[in-house]
């Protein structure tokens, strides 16, 4: 609202803005391009025989796992950000630390070792057999997957929220303990009402990512829309199969979008110069299990996965195993890392811009737009850029240049945030300032605008190079031959249960994804975040 | 300042990459019938000194014999691993402008859909003729070149060999009610089942099928998954592969706990399915393509097979892993497994029963 008190009335974007912004978002929709085309080349027929099939019960087990997860995702962030901004807690950044860290951990590997380690006969069950255990409950089925999701993503809840903890304006929250609210009554009146926008955009990130993973259902065997999405290519080879069931995902998520758009638009924003000012909330004899609390998720995130790949290398260092040559690998996903970082975040800026400074309702449609591939398995968006690479832009397939390209698309929504974020923060009167001493558009832009954007390109950027670590369909179907990747290494060695094998390209590869997670809980910068 | 030079920097490099996307919508149709465009960009080593081989078969298995061929042919080799099924869309939707010479399949299936696309030249009788008929496609556009066996692995320390079922039909009966582990989006489980249908026809199929699911069968993500379930205890016998277990058993030592039973020859359980190769049409490198087919189908590779991932060796003259049962006791039902309308039809089966979702 105070923002908009200071916009400019009748600004038109410079084309040197919005040119480059239309074609940045113009990429983000071959996707769905490729699969309006792949779905339709043999009529609707196809169309009709996937909703007579099981379209639509598949939708709802899809939706529910999603709702689950963001459920359960919620439950956990909301306490674990308020605790790590708000509460007199002893070691908070270190616990805001390892809090994010599960970030670092595709949900591959995380669904490869909740397997392992709470399957019916895995590693805890041996714990328990001397008490008498013979087995676990299944852990195979919605609820395995559903516990495998939630801990791969509250991290996306957690960070938004801790932003918004950390930003939010702390005036309210004192004038009502000052009128006597005792801390519960005011966190329940006072600050979560006020969390609500920022619950819903980590929510949106959550049930997008839950629909589109493929990882943790089909090693924990749920099946959901990816999974028949997956079956159609596998069984039948069905092209067109698959895109019809890739289309309808897409529609779902566009009509989940457009809902979050609408309720964005109502919620209006809250922006706040006071930040943070507000004392610590004393825990009292709450401290121990608050710690207690966050130790857990942190064991259960964290202390699993990582348990579970350091026993796997041990095991194969005792047995002498075969373990993979990870050099070229780590050097390769570390340059696509940096690589598609840095593309990423350029191509991001100008629609960033556009969102953030210029009324105009396309910006908001295009940046919403770029979140449609977020939903989308990550095989559909590969196969899209085959078809489009091989067919328009032969030169670049299957060079590392088509890999950046498919990061950038895949990823654009992630940098987008994070610099809309920042660019939102930013006092208009420094622009205005410039712009009423005759300086144009462009040089204000360059002046005074990217310059004070550079903390949200920064972490931009290492969010980018996290999710391009982690990333896998796309990187193995599009990168060129013999170009071997971490996450490739260990969905190769996985897939042959080589798991000592495997175990040690997962602990490089999430030892640095962990770097960018680090800095940013570290530097304290999550505002950026807030999408 | 320097930002805004990135700025530009950005714009300019977007432009013509992007261009490049909006201006392609109008030549739409670029992509079909041009067959004979040829293959540029990955294709400008010696023409018959390197081939791109895209390979369904894991790495750690067949890289070795990769590097094997480079050795003895000279002929460099670069390979993209992936998924068979994903491996399969890729050449598909690559069509005519695919960099790829050759494919490298785990399942029947998955080549017989790419035959069906027309993307396979006809193989030379000189390749052909060192596989049995009923081991290569009936065009000659694909060949086998090693086999795996059906096969019911189980845990010995659960279940005694007498009370072995010799049959899959058996696995419906109350004694192993919640004991049975099966891998239902697996290729070679399909394949089985697209025997099931042939042998008990469609309602036999689907009843053995809802029988199995009343039965309380378990589901795995693949039959790596099966056996190491079987190995924990955590079922006591599951549908699987032969030679998944020979692995375990190299890297775990002989008191993994699992161990293979055949059923009885001519039961639908007893087949036998190809990891097998293709040769692209629009393959850039063709000779040394073939070299490449005719190597895996020779005594060094063929023993490859035997000796490092313990399938069947199907070029006459290598003996199987004198752990296995001969092939030729096998018996197994005669059928086409990379036929496509089968496996459409076996798809519709197992989601009519609720075992795939």
């Amino acid at each position: 609202m105070v923002a908009r008190f200071f916009r400019p009335r009748n600004r038109t974007a410079p084309a040197a803005i919005w040119l480059p912004g239309l074609l940045v978002v113009a990429a983000t929709f071959i996707p769905a391009w490729y699969l309006a085309r792949r779905s339709t080349e043999r009529g609707w027929d196809p169309w009709a025989r996937a909703l007579e099939n099981s379209a639509a019960p598949l939708m709802t087990r899809s939706l529910t796992l999603a709702l689950v997860v963001a459920v359960a995702s919620v439950l956990v962030a909301v306490p674990a950000a308020w605790l790590t901004t708000r509460a007199a807690l002893p070691g908070r950044r270190g616990w805001a630390v390892l809090m994010a860290a599960p970030l670092a951990i595709p949900s591959y590997i995380m669904a490869m070792t909740v397997v392992d380690f709470l399957g019916p006969r895995g590693t805890l069950q041996g714990w328990l057999e001397p008490l008498g255990v013979e087995r676990l409950p299944e852990i195979y089925g919605f609820w395995g997957s559903a516990f495998t999701l939630t801990a791969a993503s509250f991290p996306y809840v957690y960070l938004v929220l801790r932003a918004a903890f950390a930003t939010a304006d702390v005036s309210e929250e004192e004038a009502s303990r000052s009128l006597g609210a005792g801390p519960l009554r005011t966190f329940f009146r006072v600050v979560l009402p006020g969390m609500v926008p920022a619950i819903a955009a980590g929510v949106l990130l959550v049930v997008l990512y839950t629909l589109s993973d493929f990882g943790a259902v089909s090693t924990l065997n749920y099946d959901t829309f990816t999974r028949s999405i997956f079956v159609e290519y596998q069984t039948s080879f069905d092209r067109t199969g698959a895109a019809v069931l890739g289309a309808m995902l897409a529609l779902v998520a566009a009509a989940i979008l457009a809902a979050e758009l609408t309720v964005r638009g109502r919620m209006g924003r809250r922006a706040s110069r006071r930040q943070s000012l507000m004392r610590p909330v004393p825990l009292g004899r709450w401290k121990w299990p608050a710690a207690g609390f966050l130790a857990l998720i942190a064991l259960l995130s964290l202390g699993l996965p990582l348990g579970v790949l350091g026993y796997w290398l041990v095991k194969g260092l005792q047995a002498n195993a075969n373990f993979p040559e990870i050099g070229s690998a780590a050097r390769h996903s570390v340059t696509m890392a940096i690589g598609g970082a840095i593309i990423t975040v350029l191509l991001a800026l100008p629609v960033a811009i556009l969102a953030a400074r210029y009324t105009s309702p396309l910006g908001a449609l295009m940046e919403q737009a770029a979140y449609l591939t977020h939903a989308l398995p990550g095989v559909v968006v590969a196969l899209a850029l085959v078809f489009f690479g091989i067919s328009y832009a032969r030169d670049l397939y299957q060079t590392t240049w088509m890999l950046l390209l498919a990061y950038v698309i895949l990823f654009l929504p992630n940098a987008l945030s994070a610099l809309r974020a920042s660019l939102l923060r930013q006092p208009r009167r420094l622009e205005d300032a410039g712009a009423s001493l005759g300086r144009s558009p462009l040089r204000v832009l360059a002046s005074v605008t990217i310059p004070l954007a550079r903390p949200g390109m920064a972490s931009a950027g290492l969010l980018v190079f996290l999710t391009v670590m982690k990333e896998l369909p796309a990187t193995l179907l599009l990168s060129p031959p013999g170009y071997d990747t971490l996450p490739g290494l260990v969905w190769s060695r996985s897939t042959d249960a080589l798991y000592a094998g495997a175990a040690l390209p997962a602990l490089v590869l999430v030892g640095l994804a962990a770097i960018p997670v680090a800095l940013l809980s570290w530097r304290g910068d999550l505002g950026s975040l807030e999408s | 300042m320097k930002i805004a030079r990135l700025l530009l920097f950005a714009a300019l490099t977007a432009i013509p990459v992007l261009a490049v996307a909006c201006g392609g919508d109008d030549d739409d149709d670029a992509d079909n019938g041009s067959a004979t465009a040829p293959a540029t960009a990955t294709a400008t080593e010696k023409p018959s000194g390197s081939i791109t081989i895209y390979s369904g078969r894991g790495e750690s298995l067949v890289k070795p014999l990769f590097e094997q061929f480079t050795k003895d042919t000279g002929i460099a080799v670069k390979v993209k691993y992936g998924d068979t099924a994903e491996l399969a869309a890729l050449i598909a939707e690559e069509g005519s402008k695919s960099p790829a010479d050759v494919f490298f399949a785990q399942d029947a299936g998955a080549l017989g859909a790419l035959k069906a696309t027309g993307a396979f030249e006809e193989l030379p009788a000189s390749i052909t003729n060192l596989v049995p008929v009923t081991y290569r496609a009936d065009d000659n556009s694909w060949v086998g070149v090693s086999g795996r066996a059906r096969v019911i692995v189980y845990n010995p320390d659960l279940v005694t060999a007498e009370k072995l079922p010799n049959s899959v039909r058996d696995l419906t009966s109350a004694t192993w009610k919640g004991k049975v582990g099966w891998a239902p989006t697996n290729a070679s489980f399909q394949a089985f089942v697209t025997g099931l249908r042939q042998l008990e026809g469609e309602d036999g199929a689907k009843a053995w099928l809802e029988g199995m699911v009343e039965n309380d069968v378990k589901t795995y993500k693949d039959n790596k998954a099966i056996v190491s379930a079987v190995a924990a205890g955590e079922i006591q016998l599951g549908l699987v592969n032969h030679y998944y277990l020979y692995g375990f058993l190299k890297d775990q030592g002989e008191g993994f706990k699992a161990r293979n039973h055949y059923t009885a020859a001519g039961d639908p359980g007893s087949l036998v399915n190809l990891a097998g190769v293709g040769i692209l049409k629009s393959a850039p490198n063709e000779v040394a393509a073939r070299a490449f087919v005719q190597y895996l189908l020779g005594e060094a590779a063929q023993k490859y097979f035997s000796e490092q991932t313990f399938e069947y060796p199907i070029a006459d003259g290598v003996a199987a892993d004198s752990r296995l049962k001969p092939l030729s006791e096998l018996q197994p039902p005669d059928l086409d497994l990379s036929d496509l309308q089968d496996l459409q039809g076996t798809l519709s089966l197992l989601r009519s029963t609720g075992v795939l979702k």
